[in-house]
């Protein structure tokens, strides 16, 4: 099993917290795994992107070879498409539809949303206005997860632990909101 | 537990901790911060009250180590790359002392430059002080060389330095735990009460049996396990492997199920047979190292050896920037893989102020403030603030090293520009402003500080500035006029008065600083978070 995931987004938006919940689900099944992630200068609202590389046998590169993710979880589409050079034939592309916009050349959102149409495996989703029903808009992250879980070779309910420890310490009510996104975003990709 | 989730940072700090580590000094930056943080953050080592606080730059964190070395304890440094060009006059000297506890130094390169102005390799000023170096390739491989360097430290009474890069200290993975009951030393001074005495006469003989030293290291099994040789079943090419190439290298091989002869090297200096095992049985030789190519230059020596080498200096490799899987399939002339092409509808996302930054707020009135005199004038330095470089500002002309703003600053007033504009950040200030700061006033020279006060290192994460609180009195000991030292608050409301006392400085026809005091909006926000009542708020200098 093999399992080479490309997270992006935009600073700020929480592709940390995705990956430590796919870690420690990693963990509870007793995978291994590598993440590198980037710290520094482009955490000020750059683009900011992590590998995640999960598997039955050791790990040895820190980093994802072009053309061999399994998987990108974006939560930002013209993100999504920043790294698509690393997709895999048959690899899929599962994205937040909601532009973050701190640029002032940002292409209409429509394009872009068209672009990331021609990619053979995409998902796309409204994490936001699914974040925001089911409590939080913060929640947006856990709800591209959870659309992208499918495909993530960890058992939901291992995810659904994984949440539960990352996010208890900022109480139940977080808990409970970060579940349903989970949840909402594995519904809405139906698998 | 003796299985934990550790980047490669972390892994050397945990590793230190469990090694004995009495010191931990550091100066942040960017790739080696967390070492220093996930020791403050520590349990264990707040039980054993392991020093960690930050130093004001490299250079007093390497001597302080070396200070604690002294007094017989184990000591770490960290510092990002170019921190170790800081630090060089103590840490080239160190290796003449000696030390008497263990002392270990890291440097975290930065190959391709993701959060850095270059990308020098470490492992040039190991040779150049004649210092071993541990080049770790993996999270585990660096949490056990932790042990062996702080042994071989006191058995060579020598500081061991290690380099790491990048893809090494931002990298998570499961790290096991091993040795957890060292004890720390006692304080011990050094049987010799002149060996740090570098007087000439005395420094000759040192220097001399420094040689011979770094000559014998070479055949130390502390050194050696990491070097290890694979044999394969081709005889035309063979592959040398520095640190963290290893990696590449293996995921490359275990996918195509393709082996050769593999050198992998993870230390030096290392004994040349090592070398000659490999290109007696090989025809062809590619080396893969991360940063310059230091192993293949003295492999390729300047007379022809017979034997055919890729490299970074034929071009096989590129001749700059990070090695990755892909290159090394390249290298090894697989066919390449499918890639999707990025469409041109992605535009780049540089990074950019946050949101109700004091720092774009001063910018905004240091615009205004220079709009008479024109462009070119305003020479700035590294953090947060040097995204004033970029749109909508646009204003600084010059990042260079850390300090730097303030010293071009004189030498362009020097030579007749006016207003000189020196912006710099509170913590860049402390770590290397201040001497900067002496030499205007010893001539009055007729520049303008801006302290751009964050009270953080906020580029780096926001870590403690020595500055919070003390710029003032700073600048005044320093001695600048008191007249001439403004502080003011950046904030939008405050505009008008902001430019004003700007102007008043611009014209001033001697040394004057701009105290721009606002504390980082986003330490500010953390620490409300977790206390809600601000019993802790840090007094930036406006609040006195
Ligand atoms: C010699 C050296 N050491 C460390 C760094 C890493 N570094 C870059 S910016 C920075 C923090 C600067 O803090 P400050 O001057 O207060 O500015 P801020 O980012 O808070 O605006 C550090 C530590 C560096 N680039 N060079």
């Amino acid at each position: 099993m093999k399992n080479d995931i490309i997270l992006s987004g935009v600073g700020g938006q929480g592709i940390l917290s995705i990956a430590t919940v796919i870690g420690l689900a990693a963990i509870e099944n007793n995978l291994f795994f590598k993440q590198s992630e980037v710290h520094g200068m482009s955490q000020r609202g750059g683009n900011v992107e992590s590998h995640f590389r999960l598997s039955g046998s050791p790990v040895a590169s820190d980093l994802i070879q072009y053309g061999h993710a399994d998987l990108i979880i974006s939560v930002e589409p013209m993100e999504s498409l920043r790294f698509v050079h690393w997709l895999s034939k048959q690899g899929w592309l599962v994205t937040n539809s909601s532009p973050y916009i701190n640029i002032p050349d940002y292409p209409p959102v429509d394009e872009i949303l068209k672009e990331i149409r021609k990619i053979k495996n995409n998902i796309i989703i409204d994490a936001n206005t699914i974040a925001r029903e089911v409590g939080s808009v913060r929640s947006g992250n856990i709800v591209v997860l959870g659309a992208a879980s499918p495909f993530i070779s960890v058992p939901f309910a291992s995810l659904e632990n994984a949440v539960k420890k990352l996010f208890q310490k900022k109480g139940d009510d977080i808990v409970e909101v970060n579940l349903k996104a989970l949840k909402a975003g594995r519904e809405f990709t139906g698998r | 537990m003796n299985n934990l989730l550790l980047l490669g940072d972390e892994a050397i700090a945990q590793a230190a901790i469990d090694a004995g580590l009495s010191g931990m000094y550091a100066y942040p930056g960017t790739p080696s911060t967390e070492i220093m943080e996930y020791i403050q953050a520590s349990k264990d080592a707040l039980a054993r009250n392991i020093h960690s606080e930050w130093s004001a730059n490299e250079k007093t964190a390497m001597e302080t180590a070396l200070g604690m070395s002294y007094a017989g304890k184990r000591a770490m440094v960290a510092m990002k790359h170019v921190g170790l060009n800081v630090a060089a006059d103590g840490f080239i000297n160190s290796a003449i002392t000696g030390v008497n506890g263990g002392l270990i130094v890291v440097a975290a390169d930065d190959p391709s430059m993701h959060s850095s102005q270059n990308e020098q390799d470490s492992r040039f000023y190991g040779k150049f002080a004649l210092v071993p170096c541990f080049e770790p390739s993996s999270q585990q491989e660096a949490y056990n060389m932790v042990f062996d360097a702080f042994e071989l430290s006191e058995k060579y009474r020598i500081p061991v330095l290690m380099r790491i890069t990048t893809r090494l200290a931002h990298s998570r993975t499961s790290v096991v735990r091993s040795h957890l009951k060292v004890q720390e030393n006692k304080l011990k001074l050094p049987d010799d009460l002149v060996q740090f005495v570098l007087l000439p006469s005395l420094a000759r003989g040192k220097y001399k049996s420094l040689i011979k030293t770094y000559e014998s290291i070479k055949y130390d099994a502390r050194t050696g396990k990491y070097n290890s040789f694979s044999d394969g079943t081709g005889r035309d090419l063979g592959i040398i492997t520095c640190g963290i190439a290893h990696n590449y290298l293996m995921e490359i091989l275990n996918r195509v199920h393709k082996d050769y002869p593999v050198l992998k090297i993870s230390t030096y200096p290392f004994p040349e047979d090592i070398i000659r095992d490999i290109t007696a049985r090989c025809k062809e030789i590619l080396i893969l190292e991360e940063g310059y190519p230091i192993v293949e230059e003295g492999l390729r020596g300047i007379l022809d050896s017979g034997i055919k080498i890729y490299g970074r200096l034929n071009g096989t490799i590129p001749r700059e920037g990070e090695l990755n899987p892909g290159i090394v399939a390249k290298a090894l002339g697989l066919p390449g893989s499918y890639v999707e092409k990025v469409s041109q509808l992605v535009k780049p996302r540089p990074p950019s102020f946050c949101k109700g930054c004091g720092h774009a707020d001063m910018f905004t009135a240091l615009v205004k403030a220079l709009k008479p005199y024109g462009p070119g004038r305003v020479f700035s330095d590294i953090g947060c603030y040097t995204l004033g470089a970029l749109p909508p500002f646009k204003t600084i002309n010059s990042c260079v090293d850390m300090g730097a703003s303030v010293t071009m600053a004189i030498g362009a007033a020097d030579a007749g520009l006016f207003p000189s504009v020196a912006v710099i950040g509170d913590s860049t200030f402390t770590h290397s402003g201040m001497t900067g700061l002496l030499d205007a006033v010893s001539k009055n020279s007729p520049v303008t500080v801006v302290i751009a006060d964050n009270s953080t290192a906020g580029m780096t994460g926001g870590q403690k500035s020595l500055a919070t609180g003390r710029l003032s009195r700073i600048c005044e000991g320093i001695g600048v006029e008191p007249l001439h030292i403004r502080t003011l608050i950046p904030l939008r409301k405050n505009h008008a008065e902001n430019v004003r006392i700007m102007k008043e400085e611009l014209e001033y026809r001697g040394t004057s600083v701009i105290i721009a005091s606002r504390e980082c909006i986003q330490t500010a926000s953390r620490r409300k978070k977790a206390d809600p009542g601000e019993k802790n708020k840090i007094k930036p200098d406006n609040e006195k």
